[in-house]
């Protein structure tokens, strides 16, 4: 059943079309990727379905409900979530801090609460707590809890990303290169935590250049190119597909499918 | 791997933060100056600073939950100190209103100004909204000095004294017991709020915006919030300051003032609620003990102010913090 | 009446002169650091009380003039060494408030040389006014708008031909970038403030004969510069200029055909409602972050 359908999608910056006439289908429950070559405009895709950036022209419907041209807070009020390219930690706060305030939209508190410090809050106040904390286990960060976020290593950090991204429970998780600057390791992690969110039935699609995580966990694949869809399909068939190959991942002749990680 | 050393390399840098945190044990060593200092105020004189001081800590305390944690600035903060006194000043005497009465309401006018100028204005960013603040804020000092017959120019006016049932609220040391309590209570309500959903989507905000916003915080809502709580902190006080001195001139509005107020939080530390109040109390004192240097204090205070900034660049009690942190670690 | 129109123009232009001057000296620090130089008011009064005390010294006015405004910039760049380059990895609010208390050292040290009174350097030329087209016009401010168009060409030949105003240029554009090509961007900031400090005092000296001179005639100077710096557009050469003359115009047309006592208030009201619409300024850029 679809989760998200988005239709002719697009995004202009001055003369430069970042992103022209995109559509897809997203089923609920599975890992969708988008792979394209640098600058085919993925990160602006996912800029669009978060909210970030306002399309031009499109629609976005999550649900059956559109979304296009909302402001970025209903976006996740919706139910979509996300992590950055570029990390976008808070840096002025702990690591249990951060996925404490990804929990904001399932605490909301009112002012005056917040003010008083009414019993009501503080216990909502430890439940919150405790729910991130279960999150940073979920990622592996449980050693973090009251680290401050600037003082940790660049892998934890993309972890950190995913973990806040989960607190607000979104029904669908846009994760923009997790993986970007993660040694083998490391991205070997977040493989095996994006396939444990696909099997407890949240759906994500996933930026990645890493074609060894984005074949070995994706349900389905959308190749963009200069902003353009230019291919979709399972996993193999985007491999063997002749435009994607040629646009992307190689020559015909034979170092087709010599995936780098 | 070096996973181990990673955490506890990362835990230390936890303990620096430690004065934001305890809102149990900072707050009763602030209850205990406030009750203890009486034992050596020795006159009049220094319970006016020491009133002083209080009433600019509280300012700074809100002002500080609007530069230090939500990362916004405002050369404005003057205009609502003095609209608060002047509005309570102006109720009381030219309308007849009792002052336990016009000073809430003057208090909850200026919220309402807020209100209604924050919108528009937190839409702007960085030196924009710097400069909107500072607009707006010179705007109403030219209004207050201006329209002398309602507010009497830029020689001021008489504020009526505060008669709260019956009671006539006036002698240093009962205004000096008043602006301790609002100082106390400010601070327990600034750290209630720092450490919160609403104090969290504030530092949110001061830390990704963006990121802030796809958690579902709406930065436009949650930055009013803090800028309208601020103006009124600054009303409050401003109010207060003017029942106290009995009288209020069109200096409270200045630039300059707003520009005190905001050396004052950065001084003493940003995202520090104890840091606003010492960089208060630190510079509210500073031009008394200078006055005695007569025609060098004005040099003595900017030097003052640039070799502290230059050697505690992120201000007095976040540095003092870290060299204890690293000395102990 | 055609005759008041050209008179507030005449003088909105005068002090737009000035103002733009001030707010050049703003946007070439803002561009070298991309801090808000709060002392920069000051540098005027300097080059302004400076030129009073060398003719009351007994110099010419011929002699006084460049003296005072070389005593700005050397006072610039001894603050630059002393008070910015220390604190220079500080962030910029840190810079902001060394700015100010550089401000206040520097009145407290003028009302300490000079006192607290007024001065008024005498005219360039001649005193007496000019009557053109039904206005009177001062023959000092035909000084005023000539020696401000005179720097403003001089600083764009600055910018467009020399090594050092290419490189400055370049830094303001991207300092890390500048410093990979071998730009001495530490440099750049020493000059800037030196230029910066030399377009204020010789603003300071040329409104010094119109408008009184004292140890805080820097204060509403420079928040009047910073206000039409933010109008043009922080940052932008022609912003400043432009920034400069609006605001100097605003003041005049309102002073003449509102209220004289209003004429700062209505001038900051315009401001605000542009930068409302245009959080730029007139010419500044729209910024963009990337996510």
């Amino acid at each position: 059943m679809t989760l998200l359908a988005v239709q002719g999608l697009g995004k202009a910056f001055g003369g430069v079309h970042a992103n022209q006439d995109l559509s897809f289908a997203i089923r609920a429950g599975t890992v969708h990727s988008i792979i394209g070559p640098n600058g085919a405009g993925k990160t602006c895709l996912i800029n669009m379905l978060s909210g970030v950036y306002r399309p031009d022209a499109g629609s976005i419907r999550l649900d059956g409900v559109e979304l296009a041209g909302q402001a970025t807070h209903r976006f996740a009020a919706a139910g979509i979530g996300r992590t950055f390219q570029n990390l976008q930690v808070f840096f002025n706060m702990t690591a249990l801090e951060n996925v404490m305030t990804g929990r904001h939209l399932r605490e909301q508190g009112s002012l005056l609460a917040s003010l008083l410090r009414l019993p009501s809050l503080v216990r909502a106040e430890g439940a919150c707590r405790e729910a991130a904390r279960g999150l940073l286990r979920v990622v592996g960060l449980a050693a973090y809890e009251d680290a401050a976020a600037d003082a940790m290593p660049y892998g934890a950090l993309k972890r950190l990303e995913i973990a806040r991204a989960l607190a607000a429970e979104p029904k669908l998780l846009l994760l923009d290169e997790p993986a970007a600057g993660l040694n083998a390791t490391e991205a070997h992690e977040i493989d095996a935590l994006i396939k444990r969110l696909a099997a407890e039935g949240t759906t994500v699609v996933l930026v990645e250049h890493n074609m060894k995580l984005v074949m070995g966990v994706s349900d389905r694949v959308t190749v963009l190119d200069r902003g353009r869809k230019l291919a979709e399909g399972t996993p193999d068939e985007v491999a063997r597909d002749p435009r994607v190959i040629d646009a992307y991942l190689g020559a015909v002749d034979g170092s087709a499918g010599a995936a780098h990680a | 791997m070096d996973a181990a050393a990673n955490v506890s390399e990362a835990r230390r840098a936890v303990l620096p933060r430690w004065w934001a945190r305890p809102r149990g044990g900072g707050l009763l060593l602030l209850a205990a100056v406030i009750a203890g200092l009486p034992l050596v105020l020795a006159n009049n004189y220094f319970y006016e600073v020491a009133i002083l001081v209080a009433l600019n800590a509280t300012v700074c305390v809100g002002l500080n939950l609007l530069i230090g944690y939500a990362g916004q600035i405002s050369l404005g903060h003057a205009g609502f100190f003095a609209l608060g006194g002047y509005g309570s000043a102006i109720l009381a005497a030219r309308y007849g209103v009792p002052p336990w009465l016009s000073l809430p309401l003057a208090c909850a006018a200026v919220a309402l100004l807020a209100l209604l100028i924050g919108r528009p204005t937190l839409r702007l960013k960085g030196h924009t909204l710097a400069m909107a603040t500072l607009g707006l804020g010179v705007i109403v000092s030219i209004v207050i000095n201006t329209e002398d017959r309602i507010t009497g120019g830029p020689d001021g006016m008489a504020v009526p004294p505060l008669v709260l049932f019956g009671w006539t609220v006036a002698g240093e040391q009962t205004w000096y017991w008043i602006a301790g309590a609002v100082l106390l209570v400010t601070v327990w309500l600034a750290f209630n709020l720092i450490e919160s959903p609403s104090g969290r989507a504030l530092r949110a905000l001061h830390g990704s915006e963006v990121a802030a916003q796809t958690l579902g915080i709406d930065s436009g809502r949650t930055k009013l919030q803090v800028f309208v709580l601020s103006a009124l902190v600054a009303a409050v006080a401003g109010a207060l300051m003017a029942h106290y001195a009995g009288f209020i001139t069109p200096a409270k509005a200045s630039f300059m003032h707003s520009v005190e107020l905001v050396i004052m939080v950065v001084f003493g530390g940003m995202a520090s609620v104890f840091g606003a109040v010492v960089g208060a109390a630190v510079l509210t004192m500073l031009p008394q003990v200078l006055t005695v240097l007569k025609d060098y204090e004005m040099m003595v205070f900017g030097a003052v102010l640039v070799a502290t900034m230059v050697f505690f660049p992120q201000g007095l009690v976040p540095t003092l913090a870290q060299w204890w942190a690293r000395r102990s670690a | 009446m055609a005759g008041s129109w050209l008179q507030f123009v005449a003088s909105g232009l005068t002090t737009g002169a000035i103002y733009a001057l001030v707010a050049l000296g703003f946007s070439i620090i803002y561009n070298a650091s991309g801090a808000i130089n709060f002392a920069q008011g000051e540098f005027v009064m300097i080059g302004g009380m400076s030129a009073v005390m060398l003719l009351a010294l007994g110099l010419p006015l011929l002699v006084a003039l460049p003296l005072a405004v070389l005593a700005a910039v050397i006072v610039a760049l001894l603050v630059e060494k002393l008070a910015v380059e220390p604190a220079r990895h500080a962030g910029t609010v840190t810079l902001i408030i060394i700015t100010i208390g550089v401000a206040m050292f520097l009145r407290g040290l003028a009302q300490l040389l000079w006192g607290k009174g007024v001065h008024r350097l005498p005219a360039f030329s001649s005193e007496q006014p000019i009557e053109w087209l039904g206005a009177t016009i001062l023959p000092q401010s035909l000084w005023v708008m000539a020696g401000a168009a005179l720097a403003v060409v001089a600083l764009s030949w600055f910018y467009g031909r020399t090594l050092l105003g290419k490189a400055m240029r370049a830094t303001s554009h991207n300092r890390t970038a500048a410093q990979l090509v071998g730009i001495n961007t530490r440099g750049v900031l020493f000059a800037s403030f030196g230029l910066a400090a030399g377009l204020g005092a010789l603003g300071g000296v040329l409104i010094a004969p119109i408008a009184f001179t004292s140890y805080d005639a820097g204060i509403m100077l420079g928040l009047k510069g910073f206000a039409a710096a933010m109008l043009g557009g922080l940052g932008s050469f022609a912003g400043a200029v432009l920034g400069g003359l609006a605001l100097g115009l605003l003041e005049g047309l309102g002073a003449g055909f509102v209220s004289s006592a209003y004429k700062d208030a209505i001038a900051f009201v315009v401001i605000l409602a542009v930068l409302f619409l245009m959080p730029g300024g007139l010419l500044g850029g729209r910024g963009s972050e990337r996510v």
